[in-house]
């Protein structure tokens, strides 16, 4: 058995005692593992969802009815506005990062991510960001703007709100950066022996194009969000048509990050169910080069379709036509990862266990969500479909019936290798009934709604135009997918009941993360191990013929025993006794240099002297970082 | 007995060779191209649609800021002089060249604060007109991005006297190098784009 | 979950989606709808949207038809032990589904592009100049040919295109005159917000860009009312600037705007209209003109000379009643959001006796 090593008290250098503890409170604020980091990302993100998840149901209690009197405007503005932020930077991404925290270092065969005190970072910004933007609520005004924050409006509408949006954004934008970082180097410099890059789940590739995708398209947001900030706050005049700005230039920077972002959202969810579909059809991805390239593919294109979010706005027939086009042609890598996975379950062995109902409900709903979005890419069609219930229908299809059914599936998936213990199969399968019931019932009618002319961004419309049918409709599916989420919270609270007993690979998979305990031990292999072929841990229990024909590898060949991980006799590895693995240590830095973000945004609204106070802080946070040794 | 494997990362075997920190310096600077290209972006957008002035050839002062410029770019030389020595293990050496470069790059932000000082006397804010709104974030974001780097900079000599550097630690020097030649690069494009090229107004 | 359960389910669900398919085309009051263009301009997009969407539909049937088959086809029977032969991709089909939707798109796109073109060009013929300036929250509209200015209601003569120039209102009330008609410069424009004209039956959308003059071409091919509201957020009463076209038979439009073009006459002494108006121009002046009433000439808010030919005001949320016209000026921002102090109408705290007069007053403004 490998022992591990947990750092010294009393550290010689550095600014603050060096924390030790390895359970307990203490240890999870200090903590620099990415698998807690993992868990730690997946319960905000998902105490999130439930906050955005209530703000929906506020909106849609108010649209149930003509001429709704649940919500005053201004706090409608609110809610829909904070329900779009919150979904987006604090539900997806966020869970997203949990599962890429989490399993990035068991998909490759690293023991960690390239920089673990970075990574602790990372979720304490993204956290202070989070509760930042929420602060608004209780401070003067939450942001009221829409999630896009459109200028003019956003820069003049008075009041701190579109404040508590660019602050907060700025910061939850720092930590996805820091993230992408982290996280692209890790996949690209950390992987095991003998894993080439197209020998990485496919989970990995998206992976890695989705860090790329937010180095590239975080810098412009970020651009943008300062510029919002100094129109508001030091009298700049980038959105200020009296002074011959364009607020057109806000959309640029906004859809520039905005359309790469929308991938951003979907690929881990493609990633995941492109794990979950080979697992219970028993049969590998179909044409996993092409479902990589189509990914490659549609991160390169998503950085050329941006203004088709703009086909309004009154840009040209030029321009209007390039992203017509572009639109359409980024349709078609899109449409390929369809069939594939459809070639996936063609002539399989299908299980429907929950994960895998959830990543077939995914296809089906994210090709109703591809099919209207070709329809957006059809200009003149888009005059009547822009800014209408039409495109709410679209985006919640790809977002919600694609990226969150994509998420739950990785939820039920993963949920025995990280916590130890098996979901309850009943319970989920009441969960995703209910969900696929009422997410369709929601926001199918919403197609129609928005084709009888039913305009976005309203608290309420009058009973003159037909529109109350189908907005009950969709209020009662809403409420059904609270309740199924209810029920999801009831599975997971079950789960914690029974004993941690989950077996190292209860689902018969075929990557790597499987191959060790459930959960993994803090150090993740006891030997590195070394990779031959794509779906290592398949081909280490089963061996191929030429025809593709199917035999277990009998038991006691190297490294077959997923009980006690890879290497523990065979030629692979060292031996396993007699190693010290020295693990990053914990620390308190990254949670002071995130502390002082917060401060620098109240600062900069309220008093200037808090934002120096909040620098200060950070440069400490960092200052005592980079003394600090990764370990003692 | 025990053979221990220490997790620092710049001395582990990397799938392509590369230090992590390394490719994570060069994944941040491409990063940060985008950002400062969003901000070179809005400057040429929005140049020469200001309503009022004063504009640029009433206050720019040419060949005071290619002075200004040739500071930095020289201590783009004092920077690889720095590296170059603790590569060859002259620790002192290295002190006095990354000194240097601090020194230079510090002339150069106090080139700019005279310089803005001496706008904001003429009558250019930064709400004065879009010139002055696009102009000062820019060049601000850049002056930023050398005082950050200056910080590190000092903060590597200071490390070099307790210890903390050894002549081990060259990809410590060879990071912030990168960085500095990053930032050299970028006032480049900005001086080119920003001060030579005229706009007529 | 027991086979016959879930295809049970499943059909279920595609039926309720047909039911939901064929409700949708019988909508009633459907004022707004985009599916019943009334217009050459709407049925363009009509006639580029329909097909594209049938083709959308064909692919949605194949698409789920093939996952429902393959989900029930292949899945898992009991007892069975063997793992399936692992076949790891044909790369023959995977060009072929790559290259089929994009030839299916190429299809698509043209006849995109030239309905990009058609709808952008200015139309040839008799053209109908409109000046649409977009507030918080309400639509001015100017017809700078003939002299006609007025508020929520457009009427336009049935046949003949509608040329529209969009822009968005100048600052607030502090700077006077406002700016009268589409500005090409970004001058005057202060505080305004993007808006977005969109009347669904006769045309798509276009944004009203401060500091742009955008243009929008309708027309409408047969008489009737068509409702249409602002489609970009613009803040708190985004929701309450609605429009409407009126479409009418060319004599029917002539008199309305020769009617526009009259002065408004001043009510008969003593009477309670006559009351009505000294309120007026000691508050109401500020923002409203009236024409043919020397002192009321700012346009800030709604030309209110004709007031009574519209059916509806504050951006079309009302009905034109006294009641309705009554509550307004007891206190706007209770019945309508509005910003204190900024874009929207004041409470001047009107005593009932004063607001009885105003709306005599305002009753006289045929």
């Amino acid at each position: 058995m490998a022992t591990v090593s947990v750092p010294a008290e009393g550290a010689r250098g550095g600014l603050l005692r060096r924390p030790t503890a390895t359970t307990g409170f203490w240890s999870w604020i200090t903590t620099v593992d990415h698998k807690r980091i993992g868990i730690l990302y997946g319960i905000t993100a998902f105490a999130f969802f439930l906050i955005g998840g209530i703000e929906a149901l506020f909106i849609r209690l108010q649209l149930a009815q003509p001429n709704g009197k649940i919500l005053s405007a201004s706090t409608y503005n609110e809610f829909f506005t904070m329900h779009g932020v919150t979904m987006i930077f604090l539900v997806v991404m966020p869970l997203s990062a949990a599962f890429f925290n989490y399993f990035i270092p068991l998909q490759i065969g690293a023991r960690d991510v390239a920089f673990p005190r970075l990574n602790a970072f990372t979720y304490w910004a993204f956290l202070a960001g989070g509760l930042f933007i929420y602060s608004g609520f209780f401070l003067g005004g939450a942001p009221n703007g829409g999630w896009f924050g459109y200028a003019p409006l956003s820069t003049v509408e008075p009041g701190n709100n579109m404040l508590f949006y660019a602050l907060g954004l700025l910061m939850t934008g720092i930590a996805s950066t820091a993230s992408a970082m982290n996280l692209a180097v890790t996949i690209i410099n950390m992987r095991a022996p003998g894993m080439t890059m197209f020998r990485m789940p496919v989970f990995m590739w998206m992976a890695l194009v989705v860090q790329l995708l937010l180095a590239f398209a975080l810098p412009i947001i970020t651009v943008g969000l300062f510029q919002m900030l100094f129109d508001r706050r030091f009298g700049t005049h980038f959105f200020d048509p009296a002074a011959g700005g364009d607020p057109v230039l806000w959309q640029h920077m906004f859809w520039l990050f905005g359309h790469p972002e929308v991938y951003i959202l979907v690929l881990p969810a493609m990633g995941i169910v492109s794990e979950v579909l080979p697992v219970f059809a028993r049969k590998p991805l179909f044409g996993y080069q092409f479902v990589v390239f189509s990914g490659i593919a549609i991160g390169f294109i998503g950085f050329g379709v941006w203004a088709h979010h703009m086909f309004a706005v009154g840009l040209g027939p030029v321009a209007n036509t390039a992203f017509g086009i572009s639109t359409m042609i980024i349709a078609v890598p899109t449409g390929v990862k369809i069939f594939n996975w459809m070639g996936t379950l063609w002539k399989g062995d299908i299980r429907f266990t929950t994960p895998m109902l959830f990543a077939v409900a995914f296809i089906g709903q994210f090709v109703v969500g591809g099919l209207s979005g070709v329809t957006h890419a059809v200009v003149p069609a888009d005059y009547q479909q822009t800014d209408t219930y039409y495109i709410v229908a679209h985006f919640h299809y790809v977002l919600f019936g694609g990226a969150i059914f994509g998420l739950f599936s990785g939820v039920y998936y993963w949920w025995p290798k990280v916590f130890g213990r098996m979901l309850d199969e009943r319970i989920g399968k009441l969960n995703f009934w209910l969900m696929v019931i009422g997410f369709n019932l929601t926001f199918g009618p919403m197609h129609i709604l928005g084709l009888q002319g039913m305009p976005r961004r309203i608290q309420t419309y009058p009973p003159t135009l037909g529109l109350g049918v189908w907005n009950l409709v969709a209020t009662i599916g809403a409420f059904i997918i609270a309740t199924s989420v209810l029920i999801f919270l009831l599975n997971a609270i079950a789960s914690f009941r029974r004993p941690r007993d989950a077996a190292a690979d209860p689902w018969d998979a075929r990557t790597l993360e499987w191959s060790v305990s459930s959960p993994p031990p803090a150090y993740n292999f006891e030997e590195i191990p070394v990779v031959h072929s794509l779906d290592e841990l398949w081909h280490r229990k089963y061996a191929e013929t030429e025809g593709g024909i199917v035999v277990p590898v009998p038991a006691g060949g190297a490294g077959t025993d997923p009980a006690h991980g890879p290497g523990s006799a065979g030629p692979e590895g060292h031996g396993a006794g007699g190693h010290a693995i020295h693990l990053p240590g914990p620390s308190y830095f990254p949670v002071v240099a995130a502390l002082g973000l917060p401060l620098i945004g109240y600062g900069v609204i309220f008093h200037m002297w808090m934002a120096v106070a909040g620098a200060i802080v950070l440069l400490v946070g960092v200052y005592g970082w980079a003394i600090e040794p990764t370990s003692e | 007995m025990e053979s221990v494997h220490t997790f620092e990362s710049e001395h582990e075997a990397t799938s392509t060779g590369l230090p992590n920190t390394k490719l994570a310096m060069w994944l941040f600077l491409a990063s940060d191209c985008l950002l400062f290209g969003a901000l070179i972006s809005t400057y040429v957008l929005y140049r020469g649609a200001s309503l009022v002035g004063p504009y640029p050839s009433e206050v720019f002062d040419i060949p005071y800021t290619s002075v200004s410029s040739f500071v930095l770019l020289a201590s783009s030389l004092t920077m690889v002089l720095a590296l170059a020595a603790i590569q060859r293990g002259e620790m002192g050496r290295m002190r006095v060249w990354l000194l240097a470069t601090a020194l230079l790059g510090m002339t150069f932000v106090g080139g700019q604060v005279y310089e803005f000082t001496t706008f904001y006397r003429e009558g250019l804010t930064l709400s004065t007109n879009l010139f002055g709104t696009t102009f000062y974030v820019l060049t601000g974001f850049h002056g930023t991005h050398v005082g950050v780097g200056v910080l590190m900079l000092l903060s590597l000599v200071a490390m070099s006297f307790t210890g903390r550097i050894t002549s081990r630690d060259t990809m410590a020097v060879e990071l912030v190098g990168l960085y500095w030649h990053f930032v050299d690069i970028v006032w480049i494009v900005i001086f080119t784009v920003v001060y030579l090229i005229p706009t007529g107004k | 979950m027991p086979l016959r359960r879930v295809s049970r389910t499943l059909l279920g669900a595609v039926g309720l989606i047909a039911l939901v398919v064929l409700a949708a085309a019988c909508a009633p009051n459907a004022t707004q709808d985009t599916l019943k263009p009334a217009g050459p301009y709407a049925e363009k997009i009509d006639n580029l949207f329909r097909p594209v969407f049938w083709i959308a539909t064909a692919v949605f049937v194949v698409v789920e038809g093939l996952l429902l088959y393959l989900a029930v086809r292949y899945r898992h029977r009991k007892g069975r032990r063997e793992i399936p032969p692992q076949v790891h991709g044909n790369q023959r089909l995977e060009i072929a589904w790559t290259i089929v939707p994009a030839i299916l798109l190429v299809g698509v796109a043209i006849p995109t592009v030239s309905g990009i073109y058609a709808l952008a060009a200015r139309p040839s013929g008799q053209v109908l100049d409109v000046n649409v300036i977009g507030h918080q929250w309400w639509w001015e509209f100017d017809y700078p040919g003939l002299d006609v200015n007025t508020a929520n209601v457009l009427h336009i003569p049935v046949g003949q295109p509608v040329y529209l120039s969009l822009c968005a209102a100048g600052a607030g009330y502090e700077e006077q005159p406002a700016p009268h008609g589409c500005l090409e410069e970004a001058t005057n424009v202060g505080d305004s917000v993007i808006h977005s004209f969109w009347v669904p039956r006769l045309g798509g959308k276009q944004d009203v860009v401060p500091g742009r003059t955008n243009h929008l071409v309708l027309e409408a091919d047969r008489p009737g009312t068509y409702t249409g509201q602002c489609a970009e957020f613009c803040g708190l009463s985004h929701a309450d600037m609605r429009l409407k076209v009126i479409a009418q038979p060319r004599d029917e439009f002539d008199a309305w705007v020769l009617a526009q073009q009259a002065d408004a006459p001043t009510p008969a002494g003593g009477s309670l209209a006559a009351t009505g108006l000294e309120v007026f121009n000691g508050q109401c002046i500020a923002c409203h003109a009236v024409q043919g009433n020397p002192q009321a000439v700012n346009i800030g808010g709604p030309n209110l000379t004709h007031l009574m030919s519209r059916d509806c005001f504050a951006g079309c949320i009302f009905d034109m009643t006294r009641a309705n016209l009554a509550s307004w000026l007891k206190d706007p921002s209770a019945v309508k959001g509005g910003v204190p102090g900024g874009a929207s109408m004041p409470d001047y705290n009107l005593t009932d006796e004063e607001i009885r007069a105003l709306v005599a007053y305002l009753m006289t403004l045929k």
